[in-house]
């Protein structure tokens, strides 16, 4: 999807990170007891319809029942699973939300083959290596005044084991999430392409908001990130990771909601224009293809329609731009002979 | 609000997760407890707002969604009721009416509140939600309206017969028309219960008889086949879903060089911990060859249907269906919709005289070479040649290059190698040969055939 207002001022906000705490050892509340989201703009909580506005501002037009989702999932600490075909905005959601809390957004992208060490954390091997061998050169040193192995030992044990500590921790997306103090919003994209074996690494994260690091202990995040994981479907996700998670599944959007994301995303449309496009997208969907064009086709469409100067659809140039809309050549040359067909289909389109 | 308007609230939320359970909405404690709380934070004012976050707690998928919003609109549905309806204008009716009957009162007072909330009550005295059958709708039907007490309006009908003084008889027809309409009123009340707890329940129950019918018989039935076509999809899914993507195992004894010295690199260069090299499972890539001739012509459908559904699914595949010749499908399969693929491809090469000599010539002549280490091929069909050279060389051929043959016949096994089947002797060179004639056995095949059967 294009970068609108809340891409730009959720990149503007960037990756701050806090110096690590002693969280680890001193906990300040357990799993269950987390300290709610009070810093959020509370402007915005107040209602459903008041996050549908808030969002409206930061260039996010949402359906009553994305804005419904997003206010369960921020009153019952729930992650929120966003379904839906490709390009109806799921992630754009995650990047809008962080602009409306004002919150830093971690994004993880998931793969298949994608593992813990990429996704919660891994050693600096390097620092670690270095620090044995500075122990190596100081330990006679420290053990010099020792007459004794085992008084040698002795103090060897009274000596800080510094070698799988928190200064060697290098946090990946998911502990950086736990350690955002003041709370972020956390992406996690397209989900179902991870293996089946990453879900399980999420569980604990997902639902008590902590990460067990076997050589040191749990880590629980100050306060709960917001959390969106996105999927297109490509397999069934486990029901454990549904489970612990609020569904949203975004739809294709009605004819009128898609021409107000129109003329938000592209302010200098004129509303007859943007009407038009909008019943022809809408009547292309009802088409068979492979990809019908989803909001952010339609969003580029009318880009490129603007940059032809177009005031009004007409045959030749749809014909023209149709590779914008559809990504598929045999969607085009099926669509291609039926363009004015299309473009007359309007009363009945508008009404489906 | 108080604590016994709460009960009632939440007796009402019980009741509808258990609606939702009837039409495969799953819940599990956590996500009843979860719906509560959703509540709690929202209450009940909102119509809007409560269907949509109790749809993002509970749903869990663009199907449940569905089945969520069907839900809800149903239960929650305010029914209209003609018995006020109809009884609208006539406001005037005291006690003497009514002849002491709380019912006939509200009939004649018009009181659509206190019908629907007598109803309601009636209801849950004969817990209606109980309702499991169609036929058990016109019982329920009558257990409700004696639980409200429609002996007394009956009764209060005869009596103003009797006493035949003319505001009476007016009195009479409208009880009279106010009780007709509340039967109706009832009687979609229950319908409106077995929607919501029990029709999904016969679907079910259709389906797991359809999984385990013999679709080599007869012809499927176009209704059969519409539900079997939702069946197999959702089958092929599951399965391609579980054996599609690249997996990895690990093989003990063999070293990973590179990530053992990485890993050695936090214990100054000591290798602690060994790292083992894993293997890639690869994807499964299938080629299936289809009987659709006329020995098979019963069950070429079913197999046809399949045949497009795992297309759908597995990304490489490719599909041949033969009778007399065989041809390649692939376009058809990917092109048109489900009923007119299969027609089409019946219409091409289907219903001939059977020669699976000829039809694996055609196959091995064009497509022999598409054939390496990792191909399964599937046969689907009967073996039963008309007495033709079955070519056992050729399906030696296939067997020497593919990884494994595997054959599923839609006959029983006792027929096999009797008449012109040649079955027997082609099953010396397959890996499996199972007989599958029923939905539920196709599927447990290929399950098991995915999963274990297969030489590496």
């Amino acid at each position: 999807m294009p970068a609108g207002p809340a891409l730009a001022k959720a990149a503007r906000l960037g990756f701050t990170h806090t110096e690590f705490s002693k969280r680890a050892r001193a906990n300040p509340c357990g799993p269950g007891e987390l300290v709610p989201l009070s810093h959020l703009n509370p402007k915005h909580l107040e209602s459903v319809d008041a996050i549908v506005a808030g969002l409206g501002e930061v260039g996010y037009i949402a359906s009553r029942r994305i804005a419904t989702a997003l206010f369960m999932a921020i009153k019952l600490q729930k992650p929120i699973l966003v379904e839906g075909f490709a390009g109806v905005g799921k992630t754009e959601l995650a990047l809008a939300t962080a602009a409306l809390f004002d919150l830093p957004l971690i994004r993880m992208q998931c793969y298949e083959g994608l593992d813990e060490s990429k996704a919660l954390y891994e050693w600096k091997y390097g620092k670690q290596l270095l620090y044995t061998q500075i122990l190596k050169d100081r330990m006679s040193e420290a053990l010099a005044g020792e007459g004794s192995l085992d008084a040698a030992m002795n103090k060897l044990h009274g000596m800080g084991d510094m070698f799988f500590s928190e200064p060697f921790l290098e946090p990946r997306p998911l502990l950086k999430a736990m350690r955002e103090d003041n709370g972020c919003v956390l992406l996690i994209d397209e989900i179902d392409k991870s293996d089946e074996a990453f879900e399980a690494y999420l569980l604990e994260v997902l639902s008590a908001f902590q990460i067990t690091i076997p050589e040191i202990g749990t880590m629980t995040a100050k306060t709960p990130p917001l959390v969106f994981l996105t999927s297109n479907n490509v397999r069934d996700l486990g029901d454990a990771l549904k489970r612990r998670c609020i569904h949203l599944h975004i739809p294709l959007p009605d004819p009128q909601l898609e021409m107000r994301i129109v003329a938000t995303r592209v302010p200098n449309i004129e509303a007859s224009l943007n009407e038009q496009l909008v019943r022809f997208v809408q009547a292309l969907r009802t088409a068979d293809l492979r990809k019908p064009p989803s909001i952010s086709e339609t969003v580029d469409w009318a880009r490129a329609l603007i940059l032809l100067h177009a005031n009004a659809l007409e045959p030749t140039m749809v014909r023209e731009t149709l590779n914008v809309l559809l990504k598929f050549e045999q969607d085009i040359a099926a669509v291609e002979p039926q363009i004015g067909k299309l473009m007359d289909a309007k009363p009945r389109a508008v009404k489906a | 609000m108080t604590t016994a308007a709460d009960g009632a609230m939440q007796r009402t939320l019980e009741n509808f997760l258990r609606a939702l359970k009837a039409v495969e909405v799953q819940i599990t404690p956590a996500e009843a407890i979860d719906a509560h709380r959703a509540v709690a934070e929202i209450g009940y004012a909102d119509r809007e707002l409560l269907r949509d976050s109790l749809c993002a707690t509970l749903a869990k998928s663009a199907v449940e969604v569905e089945h969520f919003d069907h839900c809800f609109d149903n239960f929650f549905a305010r029914q209209e009721f003609s018995a006020s309806e109809t009884l609208e204008s006539a406001g005037d009716a005291d006690d003497d009416d009514s002849g002491g009957s709380p019912l006939a009162a509200m009939i004649l007072s018009g009181d659509a509140t206190g019908l629907a909330h007598a109803m309601e009550v009636a209801a849950a005295k004969v817990e209606a939600t109980n309702i499991r059958a169609a036929t058990q709708r016109r019982p329920f039907t009558r257990r409700i309206l004696d639980a409200m007490g429609i002996d007394a309006v009956e009764k209060r009908i005869a009596d103003l017969h009797r006493r035949g003084g003319e505001r009476d008889g007016d009195l009479a027809d409208r009880l009279a028309k106010g009780r007709k309409a509340l039967m109706d009123d009832a009687s979609r009340f229950v319908d409106r219960q077995y929607d919501l707890y029990a029709k999904e329940n016969g679907r079910r129950t259709r389906e797991d008889l359809l999984a385990d019918k013999n679709m080599t018989g007869e012809r499927i039935d176009p209704d059969d086949f519409q539900m079997m076509k939702s069946l197999v999809r959702r089958m092929a899914k599951r399965l391609a879903a579980k054996y599609s993507r690249q997996q990895k195992r690990s093989r003990k004894g063999v070293l990973d060089v590179r990530r053992t010295l990485r890993k050695s690199m936090g214990y100054g260069g000591i290798p602690f911990e060994m790292v083992w090299k894993t293997e890639t499972i690869e994807k499964p890539k299938l080629v299936v060859l289809c009987d659709v001739s006329k020995s098979v012509a019963a069950a070429a459908h079913f197999l046809l249907l399949f045949l497009y559904s795992l297309n759908e699914v597995v990304e490489s595949m490719h599909a041949y269906a033969f009778s007399g010749r065989c041809v390649p499908v692939d376009d058809i399969l990917d092109e048109s919709n489900v009923e007119v693929a299969i027609k089409s491809v019946l219409d091409r090469i289907g219903y001939q005289q059977t020669d699976y000599g000829r039809s694996l010539e055609d196959f091995c002549l064009e497509h022999l070479s598409d054939l390496d280490r990792r191909t399964t091929v599937f046969i689907l069909g009967d073996a039963r040649s008309n007495h033709a050279d079955p070519r056992l060389d050729l399906i030696r051929a296939i067997q020497k290059r593919s990884r494994a043959i595997i054959w599923l016949n839609p006959e029983p096994e006792s027929f096999w190698g009797s008449g012109d089947s040649v079955m027997k002797v082609y099953a010396r060179f397959t890996a499996v040969t199972k007989q599958c004639g029923t939905l539920g056995q196709l599927e447990r095949i290929i399950e098991d055939v995915l999963r274990t059967y297969l030489p590496r």
